[in-house]
């Protein structure tokens, strides 16, 4: 490969079109498959170089919110985050919508399609559509890169945020990508109207109005868009969209003898209608490849599907859920499999599991010492993190696992329901991200409840990164307010077994809010801090 | 040139070193390279594999589709039969014989090597001994890409290369321990695919 062709995953290609493309700052919270974009930025000697902002935010929302600023500022921004981040980051999201952006802004989410690391595999082209912004949806790694520049300048072309979809498969998919020339940063710009960013009803009114008038020019962008392209075909008993990723799969099986069916590689949205009615004019009918939920196909076919004949994920050629692959677009293209073996008999699964020496594995034996083994099973709220893994045997331990958070609030319910005793277990990079505000709720109603904070020093689950909480756990809690007498941390060990089971049996016993904060740095961070200091001295 | 590779183990045994060093081989040879890597939850010990696209037109999917794999490469014997459906009937499979065992329910390891040998093309070869008898414990990922050159064709000095650059910060030391497991590694799956021809 040339000097200037890099190999990249698509998430490190992003991070690295946003940079030459002029970006000031990356904000983001961590979350498979999106966590290497801002990992890529924050050891790059170009982004160090720029003084690019590439520190990790408390959640979603805030590192969204700051982009936004930056934006406001005029300078170009990117806030990345999972698919269910964008859950977290949705206020700012679709408002967004309507202050528009100064400097560029683009909102990278990576979605998980088959949740081979997630809660659910929503499709966030549905928020952008929501949102009504601009969708750009790579089919590779180096459309991951290019589409930077191309977003940040559509962003600023029409004063608005654009989203970019990947997906698991492309963000974590390594190829060549060739580099465009640099761009410097922007220098600071306010907006020319000084009030565009105050959603007041008058003005959220008025920009409204705007956002919706710019839909046409929104659907020509994509019609005209070099990532859209339209191929001919012969034959036009079929006629195929492929988005984004899809485009490969659809791509791999002709890849000798060429596609003989019209093919429309879509990767810009909103839906090009006079793409989508050439292809319906001339063919029998429409098969819709996209990884992810039918989000075209749904629009395509409409509520009654009285019009074209559309084939997808609704119609059954492929499956509902999971993950698109090149065998399951082979079937929907008619094909016949390839011949490979089958799994032999007897081959089993490997569940992920707790690292040997953790200390979550102390705190869940513990939990169900005072607990589960006392009060029996089904009164442990959990949270999202490596602990999380305590839901499975031998542990057994934890009773739901709904969104970043969710794990206190949850706890404070059943307690309000007359739940006695009720504990959430929660992590404390997840306390930080969306546990403290539930923690207050608790607080302001002394509610009878345990927390466990288990803190472990880290974003452990997505590789070890910073945690907001590192050593402010106890000063935050009893600044919400929480009792100093009843904010209790100990080292959680096999040694120190007895001890954290007595500590919870009398938290139990008091009638209020109490916080139990273990403490034991994370064994993966904690072996690569040593291996640093070893190479250090 | 087209060459896809399956490579298969458990996470933490490092299966991406290996694809560094053929991926290396593969751009310094001036061909195309997808490699679909698995980060996240099931790096915590679960199973993980990594899909090696090698070639010198354009590649298309990330993922190799089933019934297509040239190689399974893999540094765990029960981990290579649980990718066999991507294997295309010519294609080579090429595992250690030392266990992973982080699990309670694993298998009886010689029904595991039995249907290793099940597959007609196979090489069985026990990596972690040939790592440790050339004083390199660590370099059992260096014996299999070896073995796996054999039945590649990707230039063996393009692998050398490749370790050369891996290793070179940690000393010559390291680099020529390494190089020496390579060969180890090769040396042995040629003896193996002659014993097999016979």
């Amino acid at each position: 490969m040339k000097n200037d062709t890099l190999l990249l995953l698509g998430d490190e290609a992003v991070a690295q079109g946003a940079l030459d493309a002029g970006i000031s700052g990356f904000y983001a919270y961590p979350g498979t498959p999106s966590t290497e974009i801002m990992e890529y930025a924050q050891t790059s000697r170009q982004a160090a170089e720029g003084k690019v902002h590439r520190t990790w935010s408390a959640n979603e929302k805030t590192a969204l919110e700051t982009a936004i600023g930056m934006s406001y500022a005029g300078k170009r921004a990117m806030a990345m985050m999972k698919h269910v981040g964008l859950n977290v980051a949705a206020d700012a999201f679709i408002n967004a919508g309507l202050t528009g952006a100064n400097g560029g802004l683009i909102v990278t989410v990576a979605d998980d399609p088959s949740m081979h690391s997630s809660q659910n595999e929503q499709d966030s082209r549905f928020f952008g559509k929501f949102a009504m912004v601009p969708i750009l949806e790579p089919s590779n790694q180096q459309e991951a890169y290019e589409m930077c520049f191309e977003g940040f300048e559509l962003s600023e072309r029409y004063d608005t945020p654009v989203l970019l979809r990947l997906t698991t498969r492309i963000a974590h998919s390594r190829a060549g990508v060739a580099r465009s020339a640099q761009r410097p940063q922007h220098e600071i710009t306010l907006p020319e109207d000084k009030r565009q960013f105050v959603l007041l009803p008058a003005i959220a009114r008025k920009r409204y109005k705007t956002l919706l008038g710019r839909q046409d020019a929104f659907e020509q962008e994509a019609a005209e868009s070099r990532f859209n392209k339209y191929f001919e075909g012969s034959d036009k008993s079929l006629g195929i969209i492929a988005c984004g990723i899809a485009y490969n799969y659809v791509m791999e099986n002709y890849q000798d003898q060429g596609c003989p069916h019209p093919l429309l590689k879509l990767s810009q949205y909103p839906i090009p209608r006079t793409l989508v009615e050439r292809m319906v004019d001339e063919c029998g009918a429409v098969l819709v490849v996209e990884d992810g939920m039918p989000v075209v196909e749904e629009q395509l076919r409409g509520l009654l599907n009285r019009g074209a004949t559309v084939r997808g994920r609704m119609s059954g050629e492929l499956p509902r859920d999971g993950e698109l692959n090149p065998a399951i677009v082979r079937a929907a293209l008619g094909f016949e499999t390839q011949p490979g073996g089958s799994v032999p008999e007897g081959i089993v699964q490997r569940p992920p599991a707790l690292c040997a020496g953790c200390s979550h594995i102390d705190s869940m034996n513990a939990i169900n010492a005072a607990i589960r083994d006392v009060y029996g099973d089904g009164r442990v709220f959990s949270d999202i993190g490596c602990y999380t893994l305590g839901a499975l045997p031998p542990y057994n331990a934890i009773n739901s696992c709904v969104d970043m958070g969710a794990s206190i609030t949850m706890a404070k319910g059943a307690a309000d329901a007359g739940l006695t005793p009720a504990a959430a277990i929660i992590g404390d990079s997840t306390f930080t991200h969306s546990g403290m505000t539930a923690l207050l709720d608790a607080v302001i109603e002394n509610t009878n409840m345990i927390v466990c904070i288990l803190d472990n020093s880290t974003t452990a689950m997505t590789g070890g990164q910073y945690s907001h909480a590192y050593g402010r756990l106890e000063q935050i809690c009893a600044g919400l307010g929480v009792d100093p007498d009843h904010i209790r941390t100990l080292r959680p060990t096999r040694k120190t077994h007895d001890e954290f089971v007595q500590i919870i049996k009398e938290e139990v016993a008091y009638e209020g809010v109490s916080v139990i904060i273990p403490q034991r740095e994370c064994v993966q961070t904690q072996a690569r801090r040593a291996k640093l200091a070893k190479q250090g001295a | 040139m087209r060459l896809d590779i399956i490579l298969a183990g458990v996470g933490g045994q490092g299966i991406l070193s290996i694809a560094t060093v053929l991926g290396y081989a593969a751009v310094e040879s001036g061909l195309q390279l997808k490699q679909a890597e698995v980060h996240g939850m099931s790096q915590r010990g679960g199973e993980v594999q990594s899909h090696l696209r090698i070639s010198d037109k354009p590649i298309y999917s990330d993922l190799i589709p089933a019934g297509a794999a040239d190689m399974i490469l893999s540094v765990e014997p029960m981990e290579s039969l649980r990718y066999l459906p991507f294997l295309s009937p010519e294609g080579w499979l090429v595992t250690n014989t030392t266990p992973f065992r982080n699990i309670d329910n694993y298998p009886e390891l010689d029904r595991v090597l039995e249907e290793v040998k099940r597959v007609p093309n196979h090489v069985s070869i026990d990596a972690d001994a040939i790592a440790k008898e050339h004083n390199n414990a660590r370099g059992m990922n260096m014996v299999m890409v070896g073995a796996a050159s054999v039945f590649i064709s990707l230039e063996f000095e393009k692998l050398q290369d490749g370790i050369r650059y891996i290793f070179s910060r940690k000393g010559d030391d390291v680099v020529e321990r390494n190089l020496a497991t390579l060969q180890a590694g090769r040396t042995f799956a040629e003896q193996a695919r002659t014993t097999a021809q016979r």
